[in-house]
């Protein structure tokens, strides 16, 4: 316990002394948070638009004037020809190329149905399909407008039939800002940072110095080494979680709705997988170099990308989605998001959080027993 | 028991390569006791092994009069090892360096005796420096004060003076010297053969055998042979002119020739008759004791025969 004790002062002392960890554990995660919450925004709050209105009466006016109104389209350009329309798709002026056919207003009077040709820049699918949602709804509405009128005009009187029109509510994010459900994640990048690569690169510092053959002669033991190894390592990944999840609420006004307790506890179970798998880089890397490049590209990169942090995990193919079902910082964005936005608790996080746990143990499990195998 | 260690046919391999072969060995209490042979002789190996950071293929190494158990981690509260870097933290200062050690060997007062160690290692004005901003010779006294905080009873040194400047290795050498009276032994691993000249016993081996073992002295008797050394020039002719001499044989040091003869009939009057002969300059020459440098060569040559 002594000797345990020792260690981590010995690791605090050196921790101090090196100005880039101090770096790495504090300011990077409040600039990549900042960073990430400005830059992480797909909210799409208007569409830039480009009309050509061939038409030029009074029911392509109302069109134009629906579409405007509605907030979500912004006219950039009323073209004069079709061509002007193509450029600005190219050039990437306009999201949204809208045009009205010279009969519009005639097809429509006459009881026709109506042609627009509407184009999506579709190099941001999301974008488009968006921009497409906003366009049909007001579409629908502008055609349930035209028969209405239609059927005043008529002086015919008849009753509509009941229709169904959705009341949507947006529970917990209910601006739908993008920001809100990533920048929770971040927590779990942070500690993945701090714990797998930070983790791995000072202990095979330790290795490429040789103080750590020079420890193997010392009558110390491989589990207090381990110990006193990962202790700093996960004080720190609390240090860097207290940081930032003040800067989420301070600065973007993002409150953890959940309980703090369970949150940390739920941390903790995560980082027993992230610092085994920094432990385990260590027994495989011979330098540092080795190390960065495996832990970031081997370790960091796959796991962020399976974990649904950027990437809807329901839409992956099927085999890649059984792949993420070991991804240990799948379930911690689930339990870390829950209990941000939704205030979760243990009762509704269990599964994940007893599956993290478990995955935890096991990871630290092989690691450690790899890393004393190394030693021997 | 006059023996600290004994080491008991220790193979090891590396894949298809033999670093160790069947090596066997005593090291006395109380000597400095060193281990010469070139780069690849296995020297690093043997060490690595006697301090359990390898596992020997084969064989035994006894610790005798430790009060060792054996297997016990005891063990490592009474060896030093000295690894090739010196190995410390370039982030702790001196003093915290080796309180770190002394604290894992559960050493509690340890303050006299660092005091006492740093001053004999003369880095008392340096001990709130950073270990990274020491002299090479600074970062080897400290490697070695650490591991003599917790009086160990035997000290294991990898090549200790390799990249170290002449003054400090002059310096170092009197250090270890000053710590036999402390009944420590010193084991020394080193590929200077001018060095191996102090040390109270050696061992020299290449390609991971023993070729030879003794007092430096016992050495150079053992093979009983005289040297004649010539300085002239050009050096180069005269190497292949003397070569051909049958009864000798010719060590080329830079500008000089070691002529060494089996038995004691070095004849130098004979050799400068045959370099004037031949139109050979001699600058100077005399007949001289053998050094080790002259025994390793002849040992080699006539393993390779």
């Amino acid at each position: 316990m002594n000797i345990i004790k020792l260690f981590i002062s010995k690791e605090f002392r050196q921790f101090l002394r090196d100005p880039k960890m101090f770096v790495v554990v504090l300011i990077a995660p409040v600039i990549q948070l900042i960073f990430l919450g400005y830059a992480a925004n797909r909210d799409l709050n208007f569409v830039n638009t480009a009309v050509y209105d061939m038409d030029k009466s009074g029911k392509s006016r109302e069109l134009i004037r629906d579409l405007e109104g509605s907030g979500f389209f912004k006219i950039e350009n009323i073209a004069n020809n079709y061509n002007e329309v193509e450029s600005d798709l190219d050039n990437a002026k306009v999201l949204c190329g809208i045009v009205i056919p010279d009969d519009f207003e005639k097809k429509l009077l006459s009881k026709r149905t109506a042609d627009i040709q509407i184009i999506f820049d579709g190099s941001d699918g999301n974008k488009a399909s968006i921009a497409s949602g906003y366009i049909a709804n007001i579409l629908e509405s502008f055609s349930k407008d035209v028969s209405i009128a239609i059927v005043d005009r008529s002086g015919i009187k008849i009753s509509f039939t009941g229709n169904v029109t959705p009341e949507t509510r947006v529970w917990y994010n209910p601006n739908l800002t993008t920001r809100n459900f990533m920048l929770p994640s971040i927590v779990g990048l942070i500690l993945i940072i701090i714990t797998i690569n930070l983790t791995s690169l000072a202990i095979v510092k330790e290795r490429e110095v040789g103080t750590l053959e020079q420890l193997i002669v010392t009558p110390i033991r491989p589990y207090q080494m381990i110990i006193g190894k990962l202790v700093p390592f996960s004080i720190m990944g609390f240090v860097a979680i207290i940081l930032v999840l003040s800067v989420m609420r301070f600065w973007f006004g993002i409150e953890v709705k959940g309980s703090l307790g369970f949150l940390f506890l739920s941390s903790f179970f995560f980082m027993l997988s992230t610092l085994g798998l920094g432990l385990f880089v260590s027994t495989i890397s011979r330098t540092q170099q080795q190390a960065m490049i495996t832990s970031a590209f081997l370790v960091i990169m796959p796991m962020i990308f399976l974990s649904g942090f950027s990437f809807p995990i329901e839409s992956m193919p099927q085999a890649i989605q059984y792949i993420t079902y070991l991804v240990p910082l799948r379930y911690f964005i689930i339990i870390i998001r829950g209990i941000v936005l939704k205030g979760l608790g243990f009762a509704d996080l269990w599964q994940e959080v007893a599956v993290l746990f478990m995955m935890g143990v096991f990871i630290m499990l092989i690691s450690s027993l790899r890393f004393k195998k190394n030693l021997e | 028991m006059n023996n600290a260690v004994i080491i008991k046919n220790i193979s090891k391999k590396f894949g298809e390569v033999t670093a160790l072969d069947n090596v066997s060995f005593n090291i006395r209490k109380n000597t400095i006791f060193g281990l010469v042979g070139p780069d690849g002789a296995g020297k690093t190996t043997l060490i690595r092994i006697m301090c359990s950071l390898l596992k020997a293929d084969n064989g035994e190494i006894e610790f005798t009069g430790m009060n060792i158990k054996k297997g016990s981690r005891k063990i490592k509260n009474e060896i030093g090892y000295l690894s090739q870097k010196f190995s410390l933290y370039t982030d702790l200062t001196v003093d915290e360096n080796i309180q770190f050690i002394a604290d894992i060997h559960g050493v509690t007062d340890f303050n006299n005796r660092r005091d006492e160690l740093l001053q004999f290692t003369r880095l008392k004005d340096f001990r709130n420096f950073q270990a990274g901003k020491l002299s090479g010779g600074m970062k080897q006294k400290l490697a070695l004060a650490c591991t003599l905080i917790y009086r160990p009873k035997i000290i294991f040194l990898d090549e200790p003076t390799t990249g170290v400047d002449p003054v400090s290795r002059r310096e170092f050498w009197i250090i270890l010297s000053g710590l036999l009276k402390d009944d420590i032994t010193i084991f020394i691993s080193t590929p200077y053969m001018d060095e191996a000249e102090r040390f109270n016993y050696i061992v020299m081996m290449n390609n991971g055998h023993i070729i030879s073992e003794g007092t430096p002295d016992e050495i150079k008797k053992a093979l009983n042979m005289s040297v004649v050394e010539v300085v002239c020039s050009p050096v180069r002719d005269a190497y292949n002119i003397l070569r051909k001499i049958e009864q000798a044989d010719v060590q080329m040091f830079g500008d000089r020739l070691n002529i060494v003869f089996k038995g004691m009939g070095a004849d130098e009057t004979g050799i400068e008759s045959i370099l004037t002969e031949n139109n050979i300059t001699v600058t100077d020459i005399r007949k001289k004791i053998p050094s080790l440098e002259n025994v390793f060569i002849e040992l080699m040559k006539s393993k390779d025969t």
